[in-house]
């Protein structure tokens, strides 16, 4: 955070009460949202309400013993994040305090209180390389200069959106700190690596576009039958043990986008934990790099201060549109945003706000298309292209669709990944139930895997949905008579959609190979699938029995093309099988 | 010290008081009636002219003339070794009349959030010697996994053998870190106590073991401490002494029985079929003390323990749980009055630790693929029951028959083991693959071919048994 380092302190005030992280003051001359410090131990804070004199904070930080009469702060300036180099590669907490930097100054194992460190390292030094010249004329958001930040991102450093811009009359080419001067223009502005944006603002940008590449992840089920576009927003609800977290884990390591930024949000510790060790040893698979370097993780875990949670969606995405702005396709993964909608209800509830649905606050749905509204695949001011792409895990209590967050959230998203208990239970992962999915991108994105991979993407990915739809009409059939009661043409249909289940849509996270499926392979096994579907109903109207055609031994190899590395041979050779082994039946 | 004869309200466990110098949030605070009896609260809400403090007994006897004073500091727990053996109650004060505690050091039983940087990635596999949760849910050190019960079900049961059986296998004799458990019992029945100060005894495991009791007929409002300072203890044993510290929590539905009773009484804007609103962040800030820290010895292992209101679930208590510890564990009814001890219903169990702690160095390296196909084949037994019960057995294909006596014997064999058996996990796999056995080889298309071919045996004991009872 960035208050301290540089806004004078205003006029100080007194705290009248305290109830957990809500606290009131008097006699504080501040500003909606403005951040404050509160109590002798200066814990941060924000204004949420004035009224008369009397001022109501949320505290970021545990109360426990602040007590009336304490003096309280403001800053006059809102909650900001830092940005500039040594976000990427870097662990936050829900206000953007760097959590090694908190555990080095606490030295501590242990979250203490009052303790403030600035996002972005203030003595490290970059190496910054000018791209403008004296004389250029450059205006708020254009890029004058480049710094590494990491082996896999160059950044680039802005005209901060609020500068008015001019000519370049100086720049310098060195090793610099984040707040020395790098370019001087000839009003005066003087850019830094270093800017600061409020959080809960959306950072300013030119058109915002209709994507038309997707994001792709990696993973079947969502490239080839639910895609998301770079720079669309998705939804991924499911109730507890299905999946969510380690969808959005597998989102994070494999999805195309240049940047991540993930933000667990009152989730589990241990979880952050899996992340912060396992991103440093993973590749990007498309550059070899590690995944680290691209990715910036907020971490407000469940038993961090609820204040704090509410706001990690926004640290967020703010860093998420600062990296786009730079031109770059970027991720954000929130999980969960239900741990961010309940700490709206629980500070509502505790401001003794009227409340809505099931407590909430009667602004929940507005708050959430604030929130989605920021991702998009836009034109930015510098003349770069760059997009965010939201993904918003949602839990809902106890698995129920129709509650207000998930019921908000799906009148925004436009691609939904709905999670499935049952199909857990079966351990049938991603447990992305088929029937209950959609993604409104799919017309849109078509060209890109018709230029892509396949002309005939579309055909065959309606194929395998509508082989999926006739399996679970006839499945309702079958649990009243038995599979063997069916004709021979929908038995071999249920063969086919189950090896459409087994093989296509089940893909193991935790093998090395399976774990990433690109594109072209998703499209081979859809296409040896169904090369399989015509070979089998060929025979079968050569008058082969249905029995034997499902006891071919070629068949079951289908469910081994995931987890074999090089499948370009092995999906031959299974194909060449089938083939053989059917026509050999009645040729 | 100031003392204030200014009670202005009294309602239910709350007592307010008007006062003129400040009072910390949190706060400890202390009341003495007229017959000079002491109780102990907390400040809920200060303000600079009132205050309003949630009283752990009973508020019965407060009057306007009641004396109140403000402590300066917040709740603390007397911490120290010393502690291991003994019996307290719920708001630590010892009960077994043993001698007087010295502590070490008195720290505050709101603990701080663990920095997630700070953690270590739980992955030493715990063996419960229970197959149901060793070879299907493993649980892992540093891990917080529930028993999801209801009443009437032998929960209790199922987590005495887990306490008296819970080791790490092949570790070093000689290591300095040694186990412990603390007990925390929420509004339990004097009986259920009994049955585990009992076991304790006999056990000999009391002599490393920290004992908290609220009875089910102690203040309810104690409830909400009991818990703090239960972890508190297992939180000095674990980082501060390097004890690997088992932490038992009965009934986390009374606990949070308690909150609502208290929120209700503050008047707050309900959640939730009356919880209050952040019951999430409530639990998450009990639940979220479970872990291991990087270069320190210790864990702290948890295993709460909550009755599921008419089994259901999705009610809010199962449901939160649910969403901050790493899995679950159900304890089934119809299994229990099958006789299956312990009955714990494999297919929505769940431990989210278990990939990281198992395989090749840690149990053995078809202990993954084992499982997920144990898993797949029950699940497809279990759901033709449903058609068996329609179409009668004669009905089905030799296929689905045999998943038929697979589910049965999943049963009778993997899960009923008694409370009494103590597997090792090589004996759990080894009974795994005797049942994978009945189902032919082209079946089992969740297990790596190079498994197969070691230790799968068609031709063994269990399959031809199963051909002979098809017969």
């Amino acid at each position: 955070m960035s208050q301290a380092t540089s806004t004078d302190v205003r006029e100080d005030g007194v705290i009248e009460s305290v109830s957990g992280p809500v606290v009131t003051a008097t006699g504080l001359q501040a500003r909606m949202n403005d951040v404050v410090y509160v109590g002798e131990e200066g814990l941060m804070g924000e204004i949420i309400e004035i009224e008369g004199d009397l001022t109501t904070i949320q505290v970021y930080e545990e109360t426990s013993d602040v007590a009336p009469g304490e003096p309280v702060e403001s800053t006059g300036a809102p909650l900001s994040v830092d940005l500039g180099p040594g976000i990427l590669d870097n662990i936050y907490d829900g206000v953007q305090r760097p959590l090694e930097g908190l555990e080095e100054k606490m030295d501590s194992a242990f979250l203490d209180r009052g303790v403030d460190a600035p996002g972005i390292d203030v003595e490290k030094t970059w190496e910054f390389t000018p791209t403008v010249e004296q004389g250029d004329e450059v205006t708020a958001g254009d890029i004058v200069g480049t710094v590494p930040e990491t082996e896999s991102i160059e950044h680039k450093v802005m005209v901060p959106p609020d500068y008015e811009g001019g000519e370049v009359v100086e720049t310098n080419k060195g090793n610099f700190t984040v707040d020395e001067t790098v370019v001087s223009l000839d009003n005066g502005e003087e850019i830094t690596m270093h800017q600061e944006w409020p959080v809960r603002q959306s950072r300013p940008a030119g058109d915002k576009e209709t994507p038309t590449d997707p994001l792709v992840t990696g993973q079947r089920i969502l490239d080839g039958l639910f895609p998301v576009a770079k720079g669309g927003t998705a939804a991924i609800p499911g109730p507890f043990g299905s999946g969510k977290t380690v969808t959005q884990h597998q989102l994070a390591k494999w999805a195309d986008a240049d940047i991540v930024v993930y933000v667990g949000c009152g989730e589990r510790g241990n979880e952050m934990t899996e992340v912060i060790e396992d991103f440093p040893d993973l590749e990007d698979p498309k550059t070899g790099k590690p995944l680290m370097s691209r990715t910036s993780l907020i971490a407000n875990t469940s038993n961090m201060p609820v204040a704090a949670r509410e706001s990690s969606v926004y640290t967020g995405i703010t860093i998420a549109e600062y990296y786009r702005d730079m031109g770059y396709d970027v991720a954000l993964m929130a999980d969960s945003t239900s741990r961010w909608a309940e700490a709206l209800r629980e500070i509502s509830s505790r401001l003794e706000e009227m409340p809505g649905e099931e407590g909430y606050p009667a602004y929940l749905g507005a708050r959430l298309s604030e929130f989605y509204e920021r991702a998009g695949y836009y034109q930015n001011a510098n003349g770069t292209e760059g997009s965010v792409t939201v993904v918003g895990a949602v839990s809902p209590p106890g698995g129920d669709f129709s509650e207000p967050v998930t019921q908000n959230t799906l009148r925004i998203v436009k691609t939904f990944w709905a999670l499935d208990a049952d199909l857990a239970e079966r351990r049938h992962f991603p447990a992305i139930n088929w029937d209950e999915s959609y993604s409104l991108y799919r017309d849109q994105l078509d060209p890109w895997f018709q230029s892509e991979v396949a002309d005939d993407w579309p055909e065959i990915r309606q194929w395998v949905i509508d082989t999926l739809d006739e399996e679970s009409e006839l499945q309702e059939i079958v649990q009243l008579v038995g599979q063997d009661a069916l004709p021979a043409d929908q038995q071999l249909t249920l063969e086919v959609a189950r090896y459409i289940r087994e093989s296509y849509l089940q893909q193991n996270a935790l093998h090395d190979v399976d774990t990433y499926c690109e594109p072209e392979k998703t499209y081979r096994m859809m296409q040896a699938i169904k090369s399989f579907n015509d070979e089998a109903f060929d025979a079968l109207d050569a008058g082969v029995p249905v029995d034997e055609i499902t006891d071919i031994d070629a068949a079951p190899r289908l469910n081994r093309i995931g987890t074999t590395e090089g499948y370009e041979e092995f999906v031959g050779e299974i194909e060449e099988d089938i083939e053989e082994q059917l026509r050999g039946m009645y040729q | 010290m100031k003392e204030y004869k200014t009670i202005t309200e009294v309602s239910g466990p709350l007592v307010f008081v008007e006062t003129d110098e400040p009072v910390g949030y949190d706060e400890i605070v202390e009341i003495e009636t007229g017959d000079g009896e002491t109780r102990r609260g907390q400040v809920l809400e200060s303000t600079s002219d009132h205050v309003a403090v949630q009283v752990f007994e009973s508020t019965q006897g407060i009057d306007r003339e009641c004396s109140v004073r403000f402590l300066g500091e917040t709740m603390k727990m007397p911490v120290t070794e010393e502690l291991l053996g003994r019996v307290l109650d719920g708001t630590g004060r010892p009960i077994d009349g043993g001698p007087d505690i010295v502590p070490d050091e008195r720290q505050d039983i709101v603990g701080k959030a663990i920095n997630p940087v700070s953690r270590e990635y739980p992955r030493e596999f715990i063996q419960t010697g229970i197959s149901a949760i060793d070879g299907m849910n493993t649980l892992v050190r540093g891990q917080k996994l529930p028993l999801f019960s209801a009443s009437g079900l032998p929960h209790n049961d199922l987590a005495l053998q887990i306490a008296r059986q819970a080791e790490v296998p092949e570790e070093d004799e000689g290591e300095d870190s040694e186990f412990a458990v603390v007990f925390a019992a929420m509004g339990i029945t004097a009986e259920e106590a009994n049955e585990f100060m009992d076991d304790f005894e006999r056990t000999g495991a009391l002599e490393r073991s920290v004992v908290f009791l609220n009875l089910a007929d102690d203040p309810a409002v104690e409830r909400t401490i009991t818990p703090r300072l239960a972890l508190t203890t297992a939180e000095y044993l674990a980082f501060e002494k390097g004890y690997h510290v088992l932490t038992i929590m009965t009934d986390m539905t009374n606990y949070c029985e308690a909150l609502r009773e208290i929120g209700a009484a503050r008047e707050e804007v309900p959640g939730r079929r009356g919880y209050p609103g952040y019951m999430y962040t409530d639990l998450a800030g009990l639940y979220e003390r479970a872990g291991r820290i990087e270069g320190v010895e210790g864990s702290i292992t948890q295993i709460p323990i909550l009755t599921m209101p008419s089994d259901d679930d999705t009610h809010p208590i199962p449901d939160l749980t649910g969403y901050i510890t790493e899995g679950q564990i159900y304890v089934d009814r119809d299994l229990n009055s099958q006789g299956t001890r312990p009955p714990i219903y494999v297919l929505p169990s769940l431990s989210r630790l278990m990939d990281e702690g198992i395989g090749e160095g840690l149990t053995r390296e078809d202990h993954g693929d084992v499982s997920d196909q144990l898993y797949a084949a029950y699940a497809e037994g279990e759901d033709l029951r449903d058609l068996v019960n329609i179409v009668g057995r004669e009905a089905l294909s030799e296929r689905d028959n045999k998943y038929l006596d697979f589910a049965d014997r999943f049963e009778s064999e993997f899960v009923d083991q008694g409370y009494d058996t103590d597997r090792t996990i090589e004996e759990t796999l080894s009974i795994g693959w005797d049942l994978l056995s009945m189902l032919p080889e082209e079946e089992l298309n969740r297990i790596d071919e190079e498994f197969i071919e070691t230790y799968y045996d068609a031709g063994s004991d269990a399959t031809i048994e199963a051909a002979e009872a098809d017969d």
